[in-house]
């Protein structure tokens, strides 16, 4: 009787805790730069994110690579000048929500939160605060956030020549469906 | 007693259990292995005479105006090489990631020629490893200038020249690549008749990146024995490649005049060591046509 008094109590915790951690593999992330010269925008559709609502954690991370272009140059000089996927090959967030509480999971609504942390891209780790929307529709969870990144900040140099045609920030758009983690 | 450990065990499943804070979350997810495909092996599907492993991307219309001027070694005169030029220009499109086309004009011997290039292996690491990349090259050139001796006998095909190329290469590392390339030129018509119609060479090119914009080329064609007028030589060429967004300017030197295959192979007359040497240069703009998803 103790026994699976126990036992039930123990599979009930684990249970409620797993329960509070969400991922994906397919978040999207979105950039652009736009000057008169030229735009520049690329896709990147699989993202990695795992966020645990109890303790209002949550991580990105992206692959440089799988960030694609329209145009097959701007791709290839994205991986090779600018980011240099080869030496970094992965970005990440890692961060805090910091008004977790609020986000009531079992209830439909859209949360507003703030997010907290540290965006590491190109070898340098910088501080980021940005907002973002949490939606809560029939059990299902999913976010975005919005956030500008200056080049400079992350060691990204543009050289002279094209410094007309790359703006010198971006704005980077998120956007994740949130699955359980089991 | 008992019911007291009872009520606290029940209460401590209710309790929001606080697991020492994991610095890692997304290492519960697993890393998931991707192919990841080499590229930029070099800035342009040249490295300066020779194609080079790399291809146009698919959808991608590269527009391509080279140049060499006279031979150095012509002096004040010839403003060492300056005043006299050779031209040629082309273009090259992507039709897939793997196979492009071109064809091009050139003014050495009025000469039009078109080719196509496909990848057959790509150099790749990850789930998909493959050490390197290999192309398969094949070009037709027609000769237009009048035919040497009108008098006798001239056929449409004598015209005719064709080359087949293996490219095999890898990307060392990011700033080291280096390839090697099989090569037979066909000629339907020599000068003479100890000159042979089959040509086989053994072509090398490499490349040092010495900035991020800004890479040193080379390559050198090594032609087997006894199959072209002695007159001619094995074709050497150093060059940078210089590139500013969407364009590649590729400056070189050269002993080679013709900037097709069945001319720099088996028709180079240079000889370094006496200054025979061409300045020139490749100038590559690209214009995006169609939009693929590239890897």
């Amino acid at each position: 009787m103790k026994k699976s008094i126990i036992l039930a109590s123990l599979i009930f915790t684990v249970f409620s805790v797993s329960a509070q951690k969400y991922f994906t593999k397919e978040g999207k992330v979105y950039f652009h730069s736009k000057t008169q010269m030229e735009k520049i925008e690329a896709t990147n559709s699989k993202a990695t994110s795992v966020i645990d609502f109890s303790t209002g954690a949550i991580e990105w991370g992206v692959l440089v690579k799988a960030f694609k272009f329209e145009k097959a140059l701007m791709q290839e000089h994205f991986n090779e000048n600018y980011l240099e996927s080869n030496k970094f090959p992965k970005s990440t967030f890692k961060g805090k929500i910091e008004n977790v509480s609020s986000i009531q999971l079992g209830k439909d609504g859209s949360y507003p939160v703030v997010i907290k942390g540290t965006l590491y891209m190109h070898g340098v780790s910088k501080p980021v605060t940005a907002n973002a929307t949490f939606v809560v529709k029939g059990g299902a969870i999913s976010g975005t956030s919005k956030l500008r990144v200056l080049l400079a900040d992350h060691n990204i140099t543009v050289p002279a020549v094209v410094k007309d045609n790359i703006s010198k920030e971006v704005e980077i758009s998120i956007s994740a469906d949130y699955s359980v983690f089991k | 007693m008992k019911k007291v450990l009872l009520a606290f065990i029940c209460a401590l499943a209710f309790i929001p259990v606080t697991y020492a804070q994991e610095d890692d979350l997304l290492s519960l997810l697993g890393e998931e292995e991707t192919t990841d495909y080499a590229n930029a092996a070099f800035k342009t599907n040249r490295v300066i005479n020779l194609h080079s492993l790399e291809n146009t991307a698919a959808g991608v219309f590269d527009f391509k105006i080279s140049h060499r001027f006279g031979f150095i070694s012509g002096g004040v005169q010839e403003l060492f090489g300056l005043d006299a030029s050779t031209i040629r220009i082309g273009g090259d499109y992507g039709i897939t990631n793997r196979l492009m086309v071109g064809f091009g004009r050139s003014s050495y011997e009025k000469t039009y020629d078109v080719f196509g290039k496909y990848k057959l292996l790509r150099q790749s690491s990850g789930k998909k490893t493959m050490p390197i990349t290999a192309a398969l090259f094949a070009s037709a050139a027609i000769k237009t200038t009048p035919f040497s001796d009108p008098e006798r006998d001239n056929y449409f095909s004598s015209r005719l020249y064709y080359t087949w190329q293996l490219i095999l290469g890898r990307k060392f590392s990011e700033g080291f690549s280096l390839q090697v390339s099989p090569t037979l030129v066909h000629r339907n018509l020599t000068a003479t008749v100890a000159e042979k119609n089959d040509v086989y060479a053994v072509a090398g090119a490499g490349r040092i990146k010495l900035s991020k914009r800004i890479a040193l080329n080379a390559e050198y064609i090594y032609v087997l024995p006894d199959q072209i007028a002695s007159r001619y030589r094995n074709s050497l060429s150093l060059g940078f490649d210089i590139e500013t967004g969407g364009h590649v300017f590729q400056l070189h030197f050269t002993n080679s005049t013709s900037m097709i295959e069945k001319g720099f192979v088996t028709e180079t007359s240079g000889n370094w060591l006496d200054g025979d040497i061409h300045f020139g240069f490749n100038v590559s703009r690209v214009f995006t046509f169609k939009n693929f998803e590239h890897e």
